[in-house]
């Protein structure tokens, strides 16, 4: 995959990829404390002998110049050894410090989910609170570059079902990186999904507002709470990362055929803006529920309950979710084509729930 | 079994040791009837017959150090000094415990005594320790890690991410491998590839190793020293290997089908605090009348600890939603 990261890029169009490291720069300028680890976060570790720095800025350049910047103290080349950094990252964040580590793929938990589910999620708990984890996760998803069963998920309920752990998913380059700066400054661990598909997109067009720039002054988005990207009356969308993308999309389309879709970008799966999600379905009285996990014990169908135990009175319509199948993501592009949620689908579940 | 090694000069020390050891054992002696009697619920993990290495340990570790545990951590939290009121209060999942009745035996914590904890995932804690020491190194703290584990911990894959880890990046750790040759119920040569000689696999990750009797407390605390020397000059990490053997089963759940009683009674016969008696009284170090003071102190500070604990009130039922985020 390429990411456009044009060092002269105007402000206005500054990417998801930039956003993010904009982002990590600026928290790491106001705070001794934020240290980045990673598979090749800076690259090239050990063969400055060679003229070699900064090689890779990570798999999606996502802390491209940080190494120069702030030295390998600070952005340290780790081992393919996730179980191994990322438990460091909990026991370093337990002394105060607040390590950024990346998880290269959603997937790679499965070396790893010790560390995250059993550590980092339970420590502040089972120690009666007597110690904080100021982590941040940073790890990629989603599909739509063939890259097959282990390097394209999502993974959201994974670290939605634990308490503890806090779940993010910006929608496009202002959400981004309010919600890294967010998570960096969050006293509790926190992840934060980036889907390939917005990395290196710059205006998402996710606002209605065509003067909507990135601000180069640090700021944060708040974790736990829903956006409403798009006003509307007649049926709530409900996006999650790149699926918001998509829920708009088809809002445009539905406005052609004098339909008002209102589109809640989730931002967070927790804590979950609950308040947000259900004073919008109450509003429309109808929803689709857009997400790219499997669809089994998912935030979709967690969304699905949560709309039809709180604000059953108000549904001219049941629930309906827009998911991939229960399958592992196949590689072949004609096969992955049907595989995720996309703006038809969501078309034709809009129809079905407003028939 | 190697004897005693050379004693240490001072009498009070002598004492101190032999005081910490038998609390440490009346305290679970005590705890283990408390099980028995439905006091102390879930798993508990006795340390009984490997007090020698908590406190050889814990007497020349500094106070800035950090330590990190297992499941099987009283021995080790009494040992830093935590309070065995609010041990066993945690114990019996009462709001005075240390973690307000939330953790219970197997996840004591103080952070006031950098004791970062006790993990009750086989393996869980060794990466932690890479974390602390790798904090400690980034703010250039004068620091050590001491990490605690266990002969099964040894196949976990995060004992080797850990050991690879603490060893590229030269961090302040000393990987304290208590090997009391069971994993659970299965024998140390059944598990691990290299035999129950464990600390050969250090080479590979270029840390110096060294083993010792870890039923012996002066061993383990000489041990520990040279380890810190070595440590503090900022070299990288340490491995000892502490061989060790414990009297109870894996948990108070296990009834031991596994072993003969044969080989306990052999192992009973290098009880740390017995041997240690023996050299105390013989170096004069302790006489009778002592040594049946400190029997009396330990039974009281036990004794007082389990009032404590049972006086002490349930947590408020609303404490059950606090502290999951911060």
């Amino acid at each position: 995959m390429t990411i456009a990261s044009s060092q002269k890029a105007e402000r206005g169009n500054i990417s998801f990829v930039q956003s993010i490291n904009e982002a990590l720069r600026q928290e790491m300028e106001r705070d001794p404390s934020v240290i980045v680890m990673g598979e090749d976060v800076s690259g090239a570790a050990g063969r400055k002998d060679q003229g070699f720095e900064d090689a890779w800025g990570g798999v999606f350049r996502l802390t491209k110049g940080l190494g120069p910047r702030f030295g390998p103290e600070r952005v340290r080349d780790t081992p393919i050894s996730e179980a191994g950094f990322i438990g460091a990252a909990v026991g370093a964040a337990a002394t105060g410090l607040r390590p950024v580590v990346e998880l290269m793929f959603v997937g790679f938990y499965g070396v790893c989910a010790d560390q995250i589910t059993n550590n980092a999620a339970k420590m502040h708990y089972m120690f009666g609170g007597k110690v904080k984890l100021p982590l941040t996760i940073i790890t990629n998803t989603g599909i739509g570059a063939g890259a097959a069963a282990q390097h394209s998920e999502t993974l959201y309920s994974i670290f939605t079902h634990f308490p503890g752990l806090k779940c993010v998913v910006p929608s496009d380059a202002y959400t981004a990186k309010g919600l890294m700066a967010a998570a960096i400054r969050d006293d509790d661990p926190v992840i934060i999904f980036l889907h390939k598909l917005l990395l290196g997109r710059t205006r998402a067009g996710l606002r209605q507002s065509e003067e909507y720039v990135v601000p180069e002054e640090p700021y944060i988005v708040p974790i736990g709470k829903a956006n409403i990207a798009r006003e509307g009356s007649d049926i709530t969308l409900i996006g999650i990362g790149y699926t918001t993308v998509l829920c708009l999309q088809a809002a445009q389309e539905l406005e052609k055929e004098g339909i008002d879709a209102e589109v809640v970008d989730l931002l967070s799966l927790s804590p979950m803006d609950e308040e947000t999600v259900l004073s919008s379905v109450k509003k429309t009285r109808r929803v689709v529920i857009t997400d790219e996990d499997y669809p089994r014990c998912s935030v979709a169908s967690d969304l699905s309950a949560l709309v039809a135990e709180e604000a059953f009175d108000y549904l001219d319509a049941p629930p309906k979710r827009v998911t991939p199948p229960h399958t592992p993501i196949p590689y072949s592009l004609a096969l992955e084509r049907l595989y995720p949620p996309t703006k038809e689908k969501i078309l034709a579940a809009v129809k079905s729930v407003l028939e | 079994m190697k004897v005693l090694s050379k004693p240490v000069a001072d009498k009070s020390k002598y004492m101190d040791l032999l005081r910490q050891m038998m609390l440490i054992r009346r305290f679970e002696e005590k705890a283990s009837e408390m099980y028995m009697r439905g006091k102390i619920g879930g798993f508990l993990h006795l340390y009984i017959g490997e007090e020698a290495i908590a406190t050889g340990v814990m007497s020349v570790l500094g106070p800035d150090d950090y330590v990190v545990s297992h499941y099987r951590e009283h021995g080790h939290a009494l040992a830093r000094g935590m309070d065995p009121k609010v041990i066993m209060a945690e114990l019996f999942g009462k709001a005075t415990g240390s973690s307000g009745g939330k953790g219970g035996s197997m996840h004591l914590f103080d952070a006031s005594r950098n004791f970062m904890g006790g993990y009750a995932i086989v393996g869980g804690q060794l990466p932690i320790a890479v974390g602390l020491a790798l904090a400690a190194k980034y703010r250039r703290e004068d620091r050590t890690v001491l990490c605690f584990f266990g002969d099964g911990a040894v196949n976990e894959g995060e004992f080797h991410e850990s050991m690879n880890l603490a060893s590229v990046w030269q961090l302040p750790v000393i990987f304290m491998l208590e090997n009391n040759l069971y994993g659970m119920g299965s024998y140390v040569e059944r598990t691990h590839a290299g035999g129950k000689d464990i600390y050969h696999v250090a080479d590979a990750y270029k840390i110096p190793a060294a083993q010792v009797d870890g039923m012996d407390v002066l061993a383990v605390r000489e041990a520990t020293e040279e380890a810190l020397k070595r440590v503090r000059t900022g070299s990288g990490p340490v491995f000892i290997e502490a061989m060790t053997y414990r009297f109870r089963g894996h948990s108070m759940a296990d009834p031991v089908a596994y072993r003969e009683s044969s080989e306990l009674d052999q192992w009973r016969k290098e009880d740390p605090i017995e041997k240690f008696k023996v050299v105390a009284l013989r170096e004069e170090f302790v006489t009778d009348d002592e040594l049946q003071g400190i029997e009396a102190g330990v039974q009281a500070t036990v004794e007082a600890a389990i009032r404590f604990a049972e006086e002490s009130p349930e947590p408020e039922l609303d404490t059950l939603h606090d502290n999951v985020y911060a």
